[in-house]
């Protein structure tokens, strides 16, 4: 069912992307981003983690990485962001031409509320940054979207740790970005909690184009439309797990439980582990 | 409960003092007992007082210039990495040399008013609430740095603007935290640069009261100021300590430095 050659990873522009797998209503004005990537080498510090990395973000579609801890993961996600220089010979390419600047939301490992400010003012920290004006409406309506209705004037430090994960879904809808990088954002929270936020995250961002990374294969089964996993020595990227059912999938079926044995045996032949 | 155990604690150094005096039966000019200080205290009230007035009006003006100064240096040289290299030395240097040895002097430059003592304590203030807010400005979480600046992508191109925005609104609040430790420390060695301050020369003051009692064998009146100075630095501690944990609730570890 998997296949894992290196031979010539997917590039080409996905076109058949409409073809309402999630049935949800996808209504949303501009139509969804598509990302071409192609990282020449990806290194941390002076060590190079990855070479050749090509991936495709197919539009309004989550796409996961998933890989053991210490793999890269998160290096992947930082340097589509900027927050690390691309490599030499690396390209990034949207669909509709125009650069991925300003584009991007990103959603981090830890929620990165704003501890001294309400979770209304946490929504609006975007806007206030780069100088627009806050749109308090449009922040109260997404807190009833993601289930905060009424803590608009609570502090972070009053919150559970999912729901300031809800906050941290909310500011990132906030901004509309057509690419959203999620950087493993339940790895703290409880299992209930979790299977609910990944549901509510799924409706949520369907209109939007999704890189997800994440070192649990459930979560990878029960969210990604496309999954690629990193492992080996070096460090490779599979090709897409062909999974065609919709999202959020239930982790007990049978062929995701097969599913779940195959990505099980590819993270196998990861040594990260034991070097760290 | 907190108010009970000063209390307490007040009560009982009274009391070892007052036995002191009593059991080894010194002379007052050497140790008056409490009774004998609370009733100068009562009897020349009108004369510390006035003085108590001066220091605490140098204390707070210098309080003031102080944490302004140190607040607007710290900002500049985070904001200036380069401007760091070249200061850091000088403010380190600057706090090698005791404010008690450069005392002269300010009192020779700007005479024997209040003027000398104000500088003085601003010298003291400026450099733990220069340190302790720039130290805060350089540990924003960088995640939240990342963070800020894809949010700014979209907006106003100019990079003062993306600057101060960040301060505003990230950099700084995340910094008060560490501020406050800074101006804690500021409040508490205040009253020190002001009394030196009166101690080098000046005609009023609990500094000068102290030495003018001091030199009349009057140890009881010494005592009353000093008394009055503790109160009034005492009471400065606690009231910046509350103001400043009311600021920072949101603090989730926040505890008063008595807890």
């Amino acid at each position: 069912m998997v296949a894992y050659e290196q031979s010539s990873p997917v590039l080409q522009r996905d076109v058949k992307n409409n073809s309402s797998e999630t049935g949800a209503a996808r209504v949303s004005t501009p139509s969804p981003l598509g990302v071409d990537i192609h990282l020449a080498t990806l290194g941390y510090q002076d060590t190079i983690i990855l070479e050749d990395l090509r991936l495709t973000l197919h539009p309004g579609r989550i796409t996961c990485l998933l890989g053991p801890s210490g793999v890269g993961k998160t290096s992947i996600l930082k340097s589509l962001a900027g927050f690390l220089p691309l490599s030499k010979g690396s390209r990034i390419e949207c669909s509709d031409g125009k650069p991925l600047a300003g584009r991007i939301s990103y959603m981090d490992q830890n929620d990165l509320t704003l501890p001294w400010a309400s979770v209304l003012d946490n929504l609006v920290i975007a806007a206030r940054l780069s100088g627009k004006k806050p749109d308090f409406d449009r922040a109260r309506h997404l807190l009833e979207t993601v289930g905060l209705a009424g803590k608009e004037a609570l502090l972070p430090s009053q919150l559970s740790g999912g729901m300031k994960q809800r906050v941290a879904l909310a500011r990132t809808l906030m901004d509309d970005n057509p690419l959203v990088l999620v950087d493993e954002p339940f790895s703290a929270l409880d299992a209930i909690t979790r299977h609910r936020l990944q549901d509510l995250t799924v409706s949520l961002l369907s209109t939007k184009t999704v890189l997800m990374i994440t070192h649990d294969p459930l979560e990878a089964l029960r969210m990604g439309h496309h999954i690629h996993v990193l492992s080996g020595d070096p460090v490779r990227l599979s090709d897409d797990l062909n999974l065609t059912t919709p999202v959020p999938r239930d982790p007990t079926g049978p062929d995701i439980t097969a599913c779940y044995n195959d990505i099980l045996a590819l993270l196998n032949t990861a040594r990260t582990e034991e070097l760290s | 409960m907190k108010v009970i155990r000063l209390i307490v604690t007040a009560v009982v150094l009274v009391l070892a003092w007052g036995l002191i005096a009593w059991g080894l039966d010194l002379p007052r000019f050497i140790l008056p007992s409490p009774l004998a200080v609370l009733k100068t205290t009562l009897t020349k009230y009108d004369i510390i007082l006035g003085h108590a007035l001066t220091t605490a009006l140098e204390i707070f003006l210098g309080l003031v210039l102080g944490v302004s100064l140190g607040c607007l240096s710290a900002l500049i040289i985070s904001a200036n990495r380069g401007i760091k290299r070249w200061i850091m030395p000088v403010l380190i240097a600057s706090q090698a040399i005791p404010v008690f040895a450069i005392a002269p002097l300010l009192v020779l430059w700007f005479d024997y008013g209040i003027t000398s003592k104000v500088v003085m304590a601003t010298l003291i203030i400026y450099f733990p609430v220069t340190v302790s807010f720039l130290d805060g400005l350089n540990r924003t979480d960088p995640a939240w740095l990342d963070m800020a600046t894809l949010m700014q992508q979209g907006g106003s191109p100019s990079r003062l603007l993306k600057a101060y925005r960040l301060y505003r609104y990230i950099k700084i609040p995340f910094a008060l935290p560490s501020l406050a430790s800074g101006l804690r420390v500021a409040t508490a060695v205040a009253p020190i640069g002001a009394v030196v301050g009166e101690w080098v020369g000046s005609s009023s003051g609990l500094g000068y009261l102290m030495l003018h009692a001091n030199g009349r064998m009057q140890t009881d009146l010494m005592f009353a100021a000093l008394l009055v100075l503790a109160f009034m630095a005492i009471s400065l501690f606690y009231l910046v300590d509350y103001v400043l944990r009311l600021a920072l609730r949101w603090q989730p570890d926040q505890h008063s430095v008595y807890d």
